[in-house]
């Protein structure tokens, strides 16, 4: 979603985004002309006219489950967008009862918060598991 | 004369010349707080509708037709811009 028109996303696509995916862009472009939805999501920057890159994860009740912001020079990544996904995902299948530590990748081990976690995560999670 | 711009990260725009920019802050900061209040995880995702561009065709959508699939909305400051 951006401020431009429906138009200008169909000119994108034609002109630069479809020589980069087959078929061109397989979800929505949604318009926000004047920012103002992105103003009710805290993205609209009134000074330039734009949106910023603003990220949310909505799951299936809509509740925002992740959110995430960057002014326009740096670009996001994709693959801890999936990563966080595939978290949410699997919290949510689990009603709840698992979490995801830091550095988690789906594979990796999950964490069964409760008493005898407390004070244990040490022996469960070690630092290096952030980073590998 | 038009003075040649470099394309970069958002899309650039103008505005009215010799005038500063209404303090608008002051009358601003006041409006209905439920409009204000930033969105916070854990709870409920504004909804809305909005125009799109969507497979060679022109559209509208409406977030809440997706309850029951994750979703995941991005913004970003314009067209032929990186995502």
């Amino acid at each position: 979603m951006s401020v431009d028109s429906m138009f200008v996303h169909k000119m994108w696509v034609d002109h630069e985004l479809s020589k980069m995916v087959d078929g061109g862009v397989p979800f929505p472009m949604l318009s926000d002309g004047g920012g103002k939805v992105g103003e009710v999501y805290g993205v609209y920057d009134p000074a330039g006219g734009v949106d910023v890159r603003g990220r949310f994860i909505i799951d299936p009740d809509g509740v925002v489950q992740a959110m995430e912001m960057l002014t326009p020079p740096v670009g996001r990544n994709v693959a801890e967008t999936l990563r966080q996904i595939a978290a949410f995902q699997l919290v949510r299948e689990s009603k709840g009862s698992r979490a995801t530590p830091s550095g988690w990748r789906p594979g990796k081990k999950v964490l069964t918060p409760g008493e005898d976690l407390v004070g244990n995560v040490w022996q469960e999670w070690k630092v290096e598991d952030a980073f590998n | 004369m038009p003075k040649e711009q470099k394309a970069g990260c958002a899309r650039p725009t103008g505005g009215v010349v010799g005038q500063t920019p209404p303090p608008q802050d002051e009358n601003k900061k006041t409006p209905a707080p439920e409009v204000r209040k930033m969105i916070q995880v854990g709870t409920k995702a504004p909804d809305f509708t909005a125009p799109c561009y969507f497979q060679g065709k022109f559209a509208s959508v409406q977030l809440s037709e997706y309850l029951g699939k994750w979703v995941v909305l991005c913004f970003y400051p314009g067209d032929f811009t990186f995502v």
